[in-house]
Formats: structure tokens, sequence, C-alpha cells
């Protein structure tokens, strides 16, 4: 489906199919048994962000230019390499779901022992993220807010310089 | 804008309220079941923006004005912080929530509830207002 995207011209097409690949991965999500996770990336990934790139094809346009470019060794070796590398990262860590792995014993035994004591609350996920990652999450939102803003900005901004 | 699709129009007005409400159950059920503020955040936007598209932009502006919404979006943030400032002026650290209530188990119920319910309504109003901006730009 990538090589779909990167070989196709027509970009209505490319954002519907980034938009299926949204739904696919929410898919993913729900068999790896993250369904929080799966409900924003349906929500963001399959909606939000479909709508919002249909937006802005409406704004510009729906060909691709087509660019005629030489072959470039150098930026195509950094890219291998750098993937070889991940790769190669990837061999140090813990496997999936390994009980072992020093993720699941630094703060967590703590956190899911005494967690649902302290707050009253038998889940673990909200609990962590809303207090005692308060702090995180309300960076998270910040982040979100300051999002907003600069999208309202940007776009009445520009809209603006075009009618002077 | 969509006026002549029909079939669309039923089915995405029968949908709409469920998606609304199932919204709000991953919202206030989020202590209990998966799902949380943003995510109830984020498909109640997409919720919004569905009605958005389906019933025109007109509609969905007299439902929620731009105004409204951007209130709302400072609203939620404002609330999360707040919450953070009544546990530094009660005594404790910010984002405490143990002193909010009589004893801390309550507070931390509420101080979770009120946080969570202040991501919901700033993730669904950015959502919505980032919506409004585009379309504002592809109208001109």
């Amino acid at each position: 489906m990538a090589l779909g995207i990167l070989h196709m011209r027509n970009l209505f097409a490319v954002v519907m199919l980034s938009g299926i690949y949204s739904l696919i991965s929410a898919g993913l999500f729900v068999t790896m048994d993250a369904v929080d996770v799966a409900f924003t990336e349906a929500a963001v990934g399959g909606g939000i962000a479909t709508v919002l790139m249909l937006g802005t094809l409406a704004l510009t346009t729906t060909r691709e230019k087509f660019v005629k470019s030489d072959l470039q060794i150098v930026p195509l070796v950094i890219v291998i390499a750098t993937g070889a590398l991940l790769i190669y990262a990837t061999f140090d860590m813990p496997s999936f779901g390994d009980p072992a792995a020093p993720i699941h014993h630094h703060v967590v035994p703590r956190y899911i022992e005494e967690g649902p004591v302290r707050t009253g609350i038998p889940n673990v996920v909200t609990f962590v993220l809303a207090s005692y990652r308060g702090y995180d999450t309300m960076g998270e939102l910040t982040v979100i807010f300051t999002a907003g803003v600069g999208v309202m900005l940007l776009l009445a901004l520009a809209g603006r310089r075009r009618d002077d | 804008m969509v006026r002549r699709h029909l079939v669309l129009r039923v089915v995405s007005k029968l949908l709409i309220p469920f998606i609304l409400l199932f919204a709000l159950y991953v919202q206030f059920h989020g202590d209990f079941g998966p799902g949380g503020g943003f995510q109830a955040g984020v498909i109640f936007g997409a919720g919004f923006i569905l009605y958005a598209l389906i019933e025109g932009i007109e509609v969905a502006r007299r439902v929620a004005p731009t105004a409204l919404v951007r209130l709302l979006m400072v609203l939620g943030l404002l609330l999360y912080v707040g919450v953070g400032y009544v546990g530094l002026f009660k005594g404790a650290n910010f984002l405490n929530y143990d002193v909010l209530a009589h004893d801390p188990v309550h507070g931390q119920e509420l101080g979770i509830f009120l946080v969570e319910l202040g991501v919901g309504i700033t993730v669904a109003a950015t959502m919505v207002t980032i919506f409004f901006a585009f379309v504002d730009q592809a109208r001109r």
C-alpha cells in the first residue's frame, strides 16, 4: 500500500489510501489489545486527518506535479544505512510481551499495586495518565491547544493577506 | 454541501447520535473501560465534523458558533490547569488531587474526572476549530 501511495499521481486516491491504512492499523491495535489507541487511530487517522487532507486538496490541487529528477545516490545510501542501523538496534530489545523486560520492573509494579487503592480507579491507563503523569498529560493538552491556535492563526493570516 | 446524497444523509443521521453518545460513554466511563478524555474528544470531534460535512457548514456553525468553540478550547485547558492550582492552593503539590475532597481516594477520583473532562473538551474543540479554519480558507 505504501508503494501504491508513492507511485500514485492522483492525490485524492493517495488520501483515501492513507485513510484506509489508518483504519487497518486501528484494527491491528484492537488485536493487540490496545483499544484506546485504536479509538484514536480510527477517529483521527481515518476520520479527521482524512477530512483535513481533503480540505487541503480543495485549497490546492488534486494532481501531483511531475518532477523529473536523477537518481540521487548519497541520500539513498544514508536512508538505507539509517534503516539498517535501526533494525540492528531492535535486536537488543526484549521480545514483545516479555515479562522480564526492564520496562515492567521499574515503577510499574508499584503503580499497579498501589494505584487502584490510592485513586479508586481500576483502569491503569487512566490513573497513570491523569494522576501519576499529570504533568505530561497537561503538556500534551497544551501541545494540542497550541496546534489549534497555530492553524487558526496561519490560515486566518494567509486569508487576510490575500484579501488585501 | 451534500444536498442530493439521500443515502449518505439518512445513514449518517442515524449514526451521528450514537457516535456522540459513544464519545460521552468513552469520556465518563474511561475510569473503568478503555478510553479517556483524548479518545472521547476525537470521537466527538469526528462525529461533529461528519455532521458538518453532511448538513453543510452553515448549519454546523449555527449549532456550534466559532466563538463558542474557541471558548471551549480555552476552557478545557484552563480546567486542567485550574484543577492543578486548586491542589496548589490547598497546600499540596501542583496537580496533586489528594486534597480535592475530604479523603484522598475521592480527591483522586474527582481530580482525574475533571482533568479528563478538560482534555476531552479541549481536544474536541480543537479538532472542530481546525476543521472550521480549513473550510473558511477553502470558501474564500
